[in-house]
């Protein structure tokens, strides 16, 4: 049984301009354990979809499960089974890493003792640990993306959303944070479900890829099945096997960047 | 859950305050003033009513203080919606009650205090109340200040920018000063404006507090008071918690 599926899922907000329907009917499923590459270019839907995903939107059309939990009728459980970790992360820069790490233990509803042995162990776990008594403002870029990521598995959720996780990373914390999602997958069989615009994140980590664009899947399949199929070779670059899916025309081969 | 949700969500926002003492006490100066120097050309007024002039101005300052506090209580909202703070908050099981209701108590301490430092200090310009009916002003500003505060988060939350929310809720804040009778009693008005104030909430609530002040607590001015001040909390702490359920920006 897939760990999320949906059908149909879908977003129209109403603007003064009348309504934007930016997710028209997502469908897809996610196995569990499995670390799934969402893609879409800009404005394609991808946080939207995460953002129901998550509950913090309603949809206004289609169902969704995550992790036996309805999104509808039972979304106290898709909080406790999932977590999130936004584009924006989510600290307050005044406030210390042991403080921001224990209130979310809190908020998962552990006892103070649990939350703050937690807090420790989470630290442990992604060097944090030098670092507790420091207000966030003062951390590094990698090191907030390492807090905002222990933040989201504080209740060692079954899924973890991740929204860009390393827009604006330098090389090596990337590097770091692509073997924290692995081991998560490996070591806790967490099921990781993140978006990203750089298309040699997504070829090194996820191992199926669902490519959205105007608000509805437009590919999916393993990174080699769709250089296959759409790319034209398994050794296409998914950089053109990505264009080719979304129609944005293959830019001249040497001037295109990495990301999209 | 509720109430250990709640103190969480207050002990969280109480460090904050405590973590900028000043600002703290800034939020009085602006009553602060108006007492030193508009408050001593009410002294021999005919304001009408019972007692000195200081017990029909310091109600209408405190509630002026929570009234242009509270309002603003949602700046602080955008700037947390911008570092995904609310976001990281709404995707824990923690109750959406607590997450408006932990805020606004600690606003509600907040101006409690700003009242109380007020209220020492009218006592040296020569305030002279009963201490039942202080202690009641206190409750009014206490419940005023959980209501417009819930209703300022509620609108923080659907503003994008405090570009926008700024100029609302000046907008709102001025009428329903002047309107309300916070400065000098409605009872000096002409017939047209008197009845125009009894539209405003706060109308009620500064009634019901001059009455307090000269000792009078079961007049039918204290009965619409606590009446209006009530009513007018459950419908804004409703509001907000509805916008922090849904919160569709």
């Amino acid at each position: 049984m897939p760990i999320i599926s949906t059908a149909g899922l879908a977003r129209t907000f109403q603007t003064k301009r009348g309504p934007v329907e930016a997710v028209r009917g997502i469908d897809l499923t996610v196995k569990e354990g499995e670390i799934l590459g969402f893609l879409g270019p800009n404005g394609a839907g991808k946080t939207t979809t995460l953002r129901m995903l998550t509950t913090l939107l309603a949809p206004t059309g289609g169902a969704a499960t995550v992790a036996g939990h309805d999104l509808a009728t039972d979304p106290a459980g898709v909080r406790r089974a999932c977590g999130y970790v936004a584009q924006s992360g989510g600290v307050d820069p005044q406030v210390s890493v042991r403080e921001e790490l224990v209130t979310q233990g809190r908020l998962y509803r552990l006892t103070k003792d649990q939350a703050a042995e937690r807090a420790e162990e989470l630290a442990r776990d992604l060097g944090l640990t030098d670092l507790l008594d420091r207000r966030t403002s003062a951390l590094s870029g990698g090191q907030r993306r390492r807090l905002d990521i222990a933040l989201g598995l504080t209740h060692r959720p079954k899924v973890l959303f991740l929204d860009e996780p390393t827009t604006g990373l330098d090389p090596a914390s990337r590097a770091d944070l692509w073997d924290l999602v692995r081991r998560l997958r490996d070591e806790y069989g967490t099921t990781v479900f993140l978006t990203t615009h750089y298309l040699d994140e997504a070829d090194a980590l996820a191992d199926r890829l669902v490519v959205v664009d105007q608000g509805v899947v437009v590919a999916e399949g393993t990174p080699s099945a769709l250089k296959l199929q759409y790319g034209g070779s398994i050794d296409a670059t998914l950089q053109d096997t990505f264009l080719a899916i979304t129609g944005r025309g293959p830019a001249p081969a040497d001037s295109a960047p990495v990301a999209v | 859950m509720l109430l250990q949700d709640t103190a969480l969500i207050f002990g969280r926002y109480a460090r904050q305050t405590l973590r900028s003492r000043f600002a703290m006490l800034f939020g009085v100066l602006m009553p602060l003033l108006y007492l030193l120097f508009f408050g001593p050309l009410l002294t021999d007024l005919p304001l009408g009513g019972e007692g000195s002039s200081w017990q029909v101005l310091v109600p209408g300052l405190l509630l002026q203080l929570g009234l242009f506090g509270a309002a603003f209580a949602g700046f602080m909202i955008i700037v947390e919606k911008n570092h995904g703070i609310v976001e990281r908050m709404r995707v824990t099981p923690v109750s959406r009650l607590a997450l408006l209701l932990g805020r606004v108590l600690r606003d509600a301490a907040v101006f409690v205090f700003q009242a109380v430092l007020l209220v020492l200090a009218a006592v040296v310009m020569g305030l002279r109340a009963p201490v039942g009916g202080i202690l009641i002003g206190f409750a009014f500003v206490a419940l005023l200040t959980v209501s417009l505060a819930s209703l300022s988060y509620a609108l923080a939350m659907r503003s994008s920018s405090p570009q926008a929310f700024g100029p609302t809720i000046n907008a709102v804040t001025m009428p329903s000063m002047l309107l309300s009778g916070l400065m000098l009693p409605m009872s000096l008005a002409p017939g047209w404006l008197d009845a125009l104030s009894h539209v405003m909430p706060f109308r009620y609530l500064v009634d019901a507090m001059r009455d307090a002040y000269v000792g009078s607590y079961t007049t039918a001015s204290m009965l619409y008071g606590v009446l209006v001040a009530l009513g007018f909390a459950g419908l804004a702490v409703t509001v907000g918690t509805r916008v922090f359920r849904k919160a569709g920006a």
